[in-house]
């Protein structure tokens, strides 16, 4: 009978209480693996769903060797793991147990550790002693989570704003350089550049980002209904800078642009002409000291293509559905040495006013936006840059 | 033991959460929109007739599910809004029961009127889907313990949109139906409810498309088919198989979703055209199509024989669902109209951009009824179950009830 079943059930669960069962190290080594083993297309998941119910099982001391656990992890992977922390951290906390805090905050301070599982320990501590983010905060500044380094930014731009607002703009000038030194997000660096443009100081904020100002272009050549995209035009597979080719309409050639936009933009309907059905290849020269994981980050409304020293590194067939800052991020590699980075750049032929822009903005970072520059890039002048 | 006891009892909750008073996807159960057996009230203010009013930590145009007594929301969060939350709410109180939030593996740049919680979560009574711009789909239990995640973007790296992806996903039968069409990598997918796995995988027709699929009900469970709009028209599958049973040509809107009410497919092409599904190797017989019924992002509303559609400027539309027939027009207060409105106990609730709700009583003239400011930007599609309206912000999530 159910009642009979429910009763059982209620008694069987007061016994357990909702407390962990103790999973033992090699079971939550054992657990982690086969969640780590998830792939594309659901690959893995059945046996990590039942992994992941053993996992949750977990007692709080387990905590900071499950967070270890996402120095290797895929971002699928990662999901599964960062769960099943939050799971386990619940039911402690509700349960009114205590969590390992100075282990998680050993597990925090130490930077090599993945950056959002350090940001999820760190969220654990605040939610245990919310008076944790004032005591780290201040160290944190340069910290590879971006989410503990916004926070560590927001702090400090509060800090200066209220010299500021107290007419202490002396004190507040180098806080708001330091923030903005220490900002990634576009928010925080305008704020800080803001002040900073009305105490006087100016910015280079291309060299802040590490978007590449300095380009060859050639074009325009024929995209005609949408057909050039896939289309290999001669710059694809040709890296003489002084040869000459069939574009659209007539014989085109290698010339080159710097661009001055504050954010990187390279805008070829004003660079060139407001061609239609038309694409141009942009290619810059990156000098790198060492051989390096990199961001590609790119910002275009228009189709494209980017190849890293001749190896494709993505490709979109999009058009007119806007443009921002870091709207693709396409992990690569420098090679020490010289680097050619070239993109492809299509412009469709609609004509609404809204579907005209034909242009682009890249930059090079390290997956915390932290600018990477080419050891080649001219030292910065002095401007002022506070309007886009 | 332990765990039979346990699985046992699980049994008997889900068992008892199962209820006619559920709201478990975009538009409810049915996709319809309109709650049979539900009359939440018709005038409410900042003291009266709201039961409660939660914060939320992220934005989101997604709407709330309601799952027996849970109330499930998605947001998302941070500068690049890449921190996913699913929250649990009591219904009869508010209080939180659990909050699960996970990092976007996809791209979640959007317009900024929309945010990566845009489309609406899903449910089969036992597990709960949520989806993202991001194109990822997190599988939950009732307790929010995690069953699996997809990540599609991930797995497909060109399905995204730089305007933000919008399409809810849908149950059919044991398969949770997700559709990404872009610019770009354009798919729609059935996916095991058990485990995630493609049970099946159809290229699409290469435009964006925001609009979601429905599920039209056959007269046995196993004839149930779903329905794929495009630019090219409309594609009825299997849902275990993604077969492609039939197609009706036509030039579908993107962004409003058809609905079906008694076997009639409305759908969002030239204003609104209203088919009856095939039967056998017939055609969709058109029924009728009218210019002047003409939805722009908001969904047709099909209620009590009559169908509303928000169409711009505001000006919302009734005709009469047989004919198509324009029967009434009232402007609505302002113009921007995201919600789709949502129907019970004679009313039609709509929702403007700035946060008015507009109560209209169904009926043969337009008869405004109530009206209330939220003072917050609502584009969400509101629930409603047990007499309870429920509508969330960016901030909040509201229970509307007596």
């Amino acid at each position: 009978m159910w009642w009979r079943t429910a009763w059982m059930a209620v008694v069987a669960c007061s016994m357990f209480g909702q407390s962990s069962e103790g999973v033992s190290a090699a079971d939550v080594a054992s657990n982690l693996k086969t969640i780590k083993s998830v792939g594309a297309e659901a690959k893995g998941n059945a046996a990590a769903s039942r992994a992941w119910a053993e996992l949750a099982k977990a007692d709080a001391k387990s905590l900071p060797d499950i967070l270890v656990a996402l120095d290797d992890a895929s971002p699928l992977a990662a999901n599964w793991i960062r769960s099943a922390v939050e799971t386990i951290a619940d039911r402690e906390l509700n349960a009114k147990r205590p969590l390992p805090i100075v282990d998680l905050e050993k597990y925090l301070a130490e930077t090599s550790h993945d950056p959002r599982g350090r940001r999820l320990a760190f969220e654990l501590l605040t939610r245990v002693d919310p008076k944790t983010a004032d005591r780290l905060l201040p160290g944190m500044l340069n910290d590879p989570s971006v989410e503990i380094r916004r926070d560590a930014v927001a702090r400090l731009l509060k800090q200066a704003n209220e010299l500021f607002d107290a007419d202490k703009t002396d004190d507040a000038k180098p806080v708001y350089q330091q923030a903005l030194t220490a900002a990634r997000d576009d928010d925080q660096v305008q704020a800080a550049v803001k002040r900073l443009s009305e105490l006087g100081q100016a910015v280079d904020l291309p060299r802040h980002f590490g978007f590449i100002q300095d380009w060859s272009l050639i074009g325009p050549f024929d995209n005609t209904g949408k057909a050039g995209f896939n289309v290999v035009f001669p710059p694809e597979n040709n890296d003489d800078l002084t040869a000459e080719f069939k574009g659209k309409d007539q014989k085109v050639r290698w010339t080159k642009t710097f661009t001055t936009d504050n954010y990187g933009i390279v805008d070829l309907a004003k660079v060139q002409a407001p061609h239609k059905g038309a694409i141009t290849y942009a290619r810059a020269e990156f000098m790198s000291d060492k051989a390096r994981d990199v961001d590609f980050r790119l910002g275009t409304p228009n189709s494209w293509k980017l190849w890293v020293n001749s190896e494709l590194a993505f490709s979109r067939e999009e058009y007119h559905r806007g443009m921002a800052l870091d709207q693709y991020r396409v992990r690569g590699r420098l090679k020490a040495g010289k680097n050619v980075i070239l993109l492809k750049v299509c412009q469709n032929e609609q004509t609404e006013e809204w579907a005209q822009r034909w242009q682009f903005q890249l930059r090079v970072c390290d997956a915390t936006g932290t600018a990477i520059l080419s050891t080649t890039r001219p030292v910065a002048e002095k401007k002022d840059v506070t309007s886009r | 033991m332990q765990r039979t006891i346990i699985t046992l009892l699980a049994l008997l909750v889900l068992t008892t959460s199962v209820t006619a008073a559920d709201w478990r996807q975009f538009r409810g159960n049915d996709g319809s929109g309109v709650a049979v057996d539900a009359a939440p009230p018709t005038l409410w203010s900042d003291t009266q007739n709201i039961a409660w009013k939660v914060d939320l930590p992220g934005r989101g145009l997604s709407g709330p599910i309601v799952i027996g007594d849970r109330v499930v929301v998605t947001a998302s969060s941070g500068f690049a809004q890449d921190r996913e939350h699913v929250l649990c709410f009591a219904a009869k109180d508010g209080r939180l029961r659990w909050h699960r939030q996970f990092w976007s593996t996809g791209r979640t740049m959007s317009h900024p009127k929309m945010c990566n919680a845009t489309p609406t979560p899903a449910s089969d009574g036992e597990r709960i889907f949520a989806f993202y711009s991001s194109n990822d789909v997190i599988c939950l239990d009732l307790d929010g313990d995690l069953q699996w995640f997809r990540g599609l973007n991930h797995d497909y790296p060109n399905v995204s949109n730089s305007l933000g992806m919008a399409s809810s996903p849908i149950v059919a039968g044991d398969t949770l139906i997700v559709q990404a069409q872009n610019d770009s990598d354009s798919i729609a997918v059935g996916l095991d409810v058990a485990t995630g796995a493609n049970r099946w995988k159809l290229d699409r027709p290469i435009l964006a498309n925001w609009t979601s699929p429905i599920v039209v009900k056959g007269k046995t469970p196993d004839a149930d088919v779903v329905l794929l709009l495009s630019s090219q028209g409309v594609t009825a599958v299997e849902p275990r198989s993604g077969r492609k049973v039939w197609e009706f040509a036509a030039e579908c809107g993107q962004i409003p979703s058809a609905t079906t009410v008694n076997g009639i497919v409305y759908v969002p092409a030239g204003g609104l055209t209203a088919i009856e599904p095939p039967s056998g190797s017939d055609s969709a017989k058109v029924l009728w199509q009218s210019g002047r019924v003409r939805p722009i992002t908001p969904s047709p509303l099909i209620y009590e024989e009559r169908v509303y559609a928000i169409g711009s400027g505001g000006v919302i539309t009734c005709a009469d669902a047989r004919s198509g027939e324009q029967l009434w027009q009232f402007r609505l207060k302002g113009g921007l109209y995201y919600a789709t409105p949502v129907a019970a106990g004679g009313h039609v609730y709509v929702f403007h951009e700035d946060g008015t709700a507009q109560v209209l009583k169904s009926g043969d003239r337009a008869e405004l009824v109530g009206s209330h400011e939220f003072k917050e930007p609502i584009l969400c599609t509101p629930a409603i179950a047990g007499n309870a309206l429920y509508v969330r912000s960016d901030g909040h999530l509201w229970k509307i009830a007596q």
